[in-house]
Formats: structure tokens, C-alpha cells, sequence
């Protein structure tokens, strides 16, 4: 266990820090922009796909080929669906003069 | 030997400038996430962050190179299926309607983590071809982490968007939550037998872990009170960033990584700051069963001294014309009639009148913190003129009339009075300093935390009772008749 946290002991100084950026972030956000601010969360752990992709790269069988698909599928639902919700709840915040 | 040399070279590059599309997308979900936390700049935020998206999808397709050197293939079918999610998932979220936008939040984020799933399955499907043993304890952990969180985000969201469209309703087991810590108790046994255990029902245990993930996620959900979705959305949103952080962790893909954790903390810290805003712990959120019926039938005949006083239209008109400051609640009520458009005609009747008109937003209005604001800027209602809680209360001592649409809880005195109440502590609009309330509801039912609200029967409060958009069309209407 020791050697694996030292071979990856640059992701957990990574995830670390994100720890703490994530909480800075939103830390004083008027509760106004708490829905737009959730859905634009959800579309960056959308983020997920890349890895759905190097999968569905790397498959040799039907099977996994398959998965691998319908995890693209879902992953993308998840990024074009998630980005296009949030602006739709944003374009709504114009000022008017 | 120099051509050797240039290959080797070439597919160096391409490596090196795939982190650093990486390292460009990474920055730009931080900015992208702290651009979304400032309403005049987070459309911008949050299309910097669909950008740095675009570039790591793009650059991962052409760029990515296995440990072997070897590119991806398939490129085919990722294509397809990108095109395939692109096309539904941009019809689908153009065409939801804007009070549907909560439930369609859960949907895509069950999504994620359906995908979050599949990849761990499809990993570990790869790695039983091969040789299970020899692999390390730390990369099937991750594999493991990344199959339970994201099968509980996927079946959890599932939940939380059948109950906000109204297609499942809040159930409890007897002991569900006995039942609920049992089960997460197993499913992490069985997990731990099968890293550390080394038997050989490795792929039999993975399967297990799956499906028992899958059924905690459902049992997870269910008997939470749908009032609460909105913290439970949150939160599986928060898991399914942890998830895709598992996934970052397994490819050593450092944009998975960063998106992921940011999402995962940034998302619990929200989650908490919205228990904060109904003056609940998160605990009580996930334990307690509240708006899940017993609670409130059992309180439900509660009798107030007083009667209910119903208005006409005309009465209410009359009302709102005379007087000088106006303040309007807008609650669920209002979402689900569609009533945001009239309701902004009347706040501009009003104001060529020479009415002061304002908007009172309690932070839990509607199904999700933001919902009203979100609905009434849909309509045109410019946000400085949605005043939240704080800054409104000290207002409604000098307001004349203050018109509730469709919200009930956050103007339920009982939050201050009644320490029995579920509701007791949770901060509210303080309604009932104004000299004039007038309540547009459809019916006496209670609201959605299930209890009687004490406003409707003083004396300065009336009802105008019905449909919000039928109510408010009525009641603009008569205002116009009125000269």
C-alpha cells in the first residue's frame, strides 16, 4: 500500500489541493446562482468520458466494445446535456437596464 | 536509427502536448467553476468550461498513446457514440421545460455516473482475462471506488428524477436505515475480501459489489422526502465527481483528476451550505424522514384560532393598486402553473402605477435553492430586483401588500413558534410584518413538509385561491379594468 500511495504521490498531492480549491470556489456564492452553479458542476464531472474513451480505444471484444459504447454514450449525455443546462438557466440572467 | 529516433520523438510530442491540453482544460474547469460563482460572469465560466472539455475529448481521441505507444482505435464507433449522446443530450436539454431543470440536473448526472460505472466494469472484465493476482491491491481499489460510487450516483439520480417527475413515490422500509448501514456494511466487507482476500471468487465477489451498489443506491434515495431531492442531487452530484476522480486515478489522467475532486468537494460544500439554508444538518437530511408523511399527517389538524378569509380578484386588485410598496414570494406553486411570464406583467403594471415592487427569495423557494430566480429571470425579471431573505425581512414592516404565489413552508410562522414543527429553526420570509397578505394557492392542502401553516388563518391574510397563472391573469386584468 505504502509503494502504491508513493507511486501516485503526485495525484494525491493533486487531489489534495483540489480538495481545497473546490471548497474556496464556493465558498461565498449567493444562493441565487446555487442551481446554475450544481448543473455546471455535474457537466464538469463529465469529465468521466475521457475515461470511456481510452476504454472504448483500447477494446478488443464485442463485449467490452459494446460497454464501451454505451459509456461514451452516457458520458456525453452527461457533458453536452449538463453544459447545455446550465446555459440555458444562465442566458436567463441578463440584466435589464 | 535517426528515423527510429524521430518516431520515438514524434510520439513523445504528441504525449506532451496532450498534457498539456490537459493542463489547459484543467484550468479551465477551476476558472470556469469560480466564473460560475459571480452572476455577470458565470455564462462565460461555464462556457470556458465546456471549451476545456472540448479540447481534452478531442485531444484524448487523437493524441492519447498507450503505455505501448499504440494510438487508440475504434475511433469509428467513439465517434458514433459521441454523436449519438451529442445529438439527444442537446435536444433533450433545449427542450426541458424550465421547472423540469432540477430532475433533468439528476438525470445527466446519473449519466456520469453510469459511465463512471461501465468503466470499471469494462477494466476489470480486462484485467480477469489476463491475470487477477498479479494485480496491485491499490489498482483494484480504485477500479472497486470507482464501480460503488458510481453505481450508487447512478441508481440514486435515477430515483431522485422519478421522484421529482412524480413517478416514484417516497417509500420507507421498517428500519431502513438499519437496513441502509447494513447493506453499505456488506458491500464494503465483500469489497475488502475481494482486493486484500486473494480467493478465488474474485470476479464472483465484483459482481456482487455491483449489484448490492446498485440496490443501496436505490434504498438510499427512496425514503427520502422529496422536498430534500435537491441536497440528495447534490450530493450524488458530488459522488459522481468522486467517481470520475477514481477513473483519473486508474489512467493517471490528471484532467479526470482535477475534474473529478473539484466537483466532489466543491459539490459536498454545496450540499452543506443548502442544509445550512433550511437550518438542517445533513445528517438529519439523509436520516431523517422528513416530508416523508408521518410526521406531517400526524400534525396535519392542527387548529389555529381564526378563519380562512378568501378575496375576489377584484378585492385583491384593488389592493395592490392602492398601495405603495409591493413584495411578491414566489414559491413552487408558481413553477408549476408556468405562472412566471403574468407574474412579471403584473410586477410591471404595478410599477407604472408607481408601485415599488420587489421579489422575496427564500433560498429553498421552489424544488432548489435558485429555482425562483432561475424561473423569473426566464421572464425577464431583472435580478436585482430578486432580494434574497436577509436583505428582504426588515422590508416587510413597511410593505403594504405582500402577495405569496404558490410557497407555503418558507412563509410558515410555525419554523419560529412551534418547536415541534419539522420545520422549527429553518430561517423564513417574516410575511406577516406586512400590513397586507394576500396567498394564492390552489387549494387548503399543506405544503411540501406536510403541515398546516398558521399565516392563512390571521386576520390579515387572505386567500385568493386558485390555478397562479389563471390567478394572476384574473387579477392583471382586473388591475388594467381599474384605469
Amino acid at each position: 500500500m505504502l509503494t502504491f500511495i508513493t507511486q501516485h504521490i503526485e495525484m494525491f498531492y493533486l487531489i489534495i489541493l483540489m480538495i481545497f480549491v473546490g471548497i474556496e470556489l464556493i465558498g461565498h456564492v449567493p444562493s441565487v446562482l446555487h442551481t446554475p452553479l450544481m448543473s455546471g458542476a455535474n457537466a464538469i464531472h463529465g469529465v468521466v468520458i475521457i475515461g470511456s474513451i481510452i476504454v472504448m480505444g483500447q477494446a478488443e471484444h464485442v463485449a467490452s466494445l459494446i460497454l464501451g459504447f454505451l459509456a461514451v454514450v452516457l458520458g456525453t449525455l452527461n457533458v453536452v446535456g449538463g453544459f447545455v443546462v446550465t446555459d440555458r438557466m444562465l442566458e436567463m440572467f441578463k440584466k435589464k437596464k | 536509427m535517426s528515423f527510429e529516433f524521430r518516431i520515438l520523438n514524434f510520439e513523445f510530442m504528441e504525449n506532451n502536448i496532450l498534457q498539456i491540453i490537459y493542463l489547459i482544460a484543467s484550468v479551465t474547469f477551476i476558472a470556469g467553476l469560480k466564473f460560475l460563482g459571480n452572476p455577470a460572469t458565470a455564462r462565460k465560466g461555464n462556457l470556458m468550461a465546456a471549451f476545456g472539455m472540448v479540447i481534452a475529448i478531442f485531444g484524448t481521441i487523437f493524441l492519447y498513446t498507450t503505455e505501448t505507444g499504440a494510438h487508440l482505435h475504434n475511433l469509428g464507433f467513439i465517434f458514433a457514440a459521441l454523436a449519438v449522446g451529442t445529438v439527444v443530450g442537446w435536444i433533450v436539454a433545449k427542450k426541458v421545460q424550465m421547472t423540469a431543470m432540477p430532475e433533468m440536473v439528476s438525470l445527466f448526472n446519473g449519466m456520469g455516473g453510469a459511465c463512471a460505472m461501465l468503466i470499471s466494469i469494462i477494466e476489470f472484465k480486462h484485467l480477469a482475462e489476463v491475470d487477477l493476482s498479479t494485480v496491485a491491491a491499490g489498482h483494484l481499489l480504485t477500479i472497486v471506488l470507482g464501480l460503488i460510487i458510481g453505481s450508487v450516483s447512478f441508481a440514486g439520480s435515477i430515483i431522485a428524477w422519478g421522484k421529482l417527475s412524480g413517478n416514484v413515490k417516497d417509500k420507507s422500509l421498517g428500519m431502513q436505515q438499519l437496513i441502509n448501514i447494513g447493506l453499505l456494511l456488506v458491500i464494503l466487507v465483500l469489497s475488502g475480501v475481494m482486493i486484500l482476500g486473494n480467493t478465488a471468487y474474485t470476479v464472483e465477489l465484483f459482481y456482487a459489489v455491483f449489484a448490492l451498489s446498485l440496490i443501496y443506491g436505490v434504498l438510499f434515495v427512496l425514503p427520502i422526502g422529496g422536498a430534500d431531492m435537491p441536497v440528495v442531487i447534490s450530493l450524488l452530484n458530488s459522488f459522481t465527481g468522486v467517481a470520475a476522480a477514481c477513473g483519473g486515478f486508474l489512467y493517471d489522467n490528471k484532467v479526470m483528476l482535477v475534474g473529478g475532486i473539484l466537483v466532489g468537494s466543491a459539490g459536498t460544500l454545496l450540499t452543506i451550505v443548502m442544509c445550512k439554508a433550511m437550518n438542517r444538518s445533513l445528517v438529519n437530511v439523509l436520516i431523517g424522514n422528513f416530508g416523508g408523511g408521518a410526521t406531517g399527517e400526524a400534525m396535519g389538524s392542527a387548529n389555529f384560532d381564526g378563519t380562512i378569509k378568501e378575496v375576489t380578484a377584484s378585492d385583491a386588485a384593488i389592493l395592490m393598486k392602492y398601495a405603495k410598496k409591493v413584495i411578491i414570494v414566489p414559491g413552487y406553486g408558481l413553477a408549476v402553473a408556468q405562472a412566471q411570464h403574468i407574474v412579471h406583467d403584473l410586477e410591471l403594471l404595478l410599477e407604472a402605477e408607481g408601485i415599488d415592487v420587489k421579489y422575496a427569495i427564500h433560498p429553498v423557494a421552489g424544488r432548489m435553492p435558485g429555482h425562483m430566480n432561475v424561473l423569473l429571470a426566464e421572464s425577464n425579471v431583472s435580478y436585482d430586483k430578486l432580494i434574497e431573505m436577509e436583505e428582504v425581512n426588515p422590508e416587510f414592516t413597511t410593505t403594504d401588500v405582500v402577495l405569496v404565489v404558490g410557497a407555503n413552508d418558507v412563509v410558515n410562522p410555525a419554523a419560529k413558534t412551534d418547536p415541534n414543527s419539522p420545520i422549527y429553526g429553518m430561517p423564513i420570509l417574516d410575511v406577516e410584518n406586512a400590513a397586507n397578505v394576500i396567498v394564492n394557492k390552489r387549494s387548503m392542502k399543506a405544503g411540501y413538509a406536510g403541515i398546516e401553516n398558521e399565516l392563512f388563518y390571521k386576520p390579515k391574510t387572505s386567500m385568493l385561491f386558485g390555478d397562479a397563472k389563471k390567478a394572476l391573469t384574473q387579477l392583471v386584468s382586473e388591475i388594467k379594468a381599474l384605469g
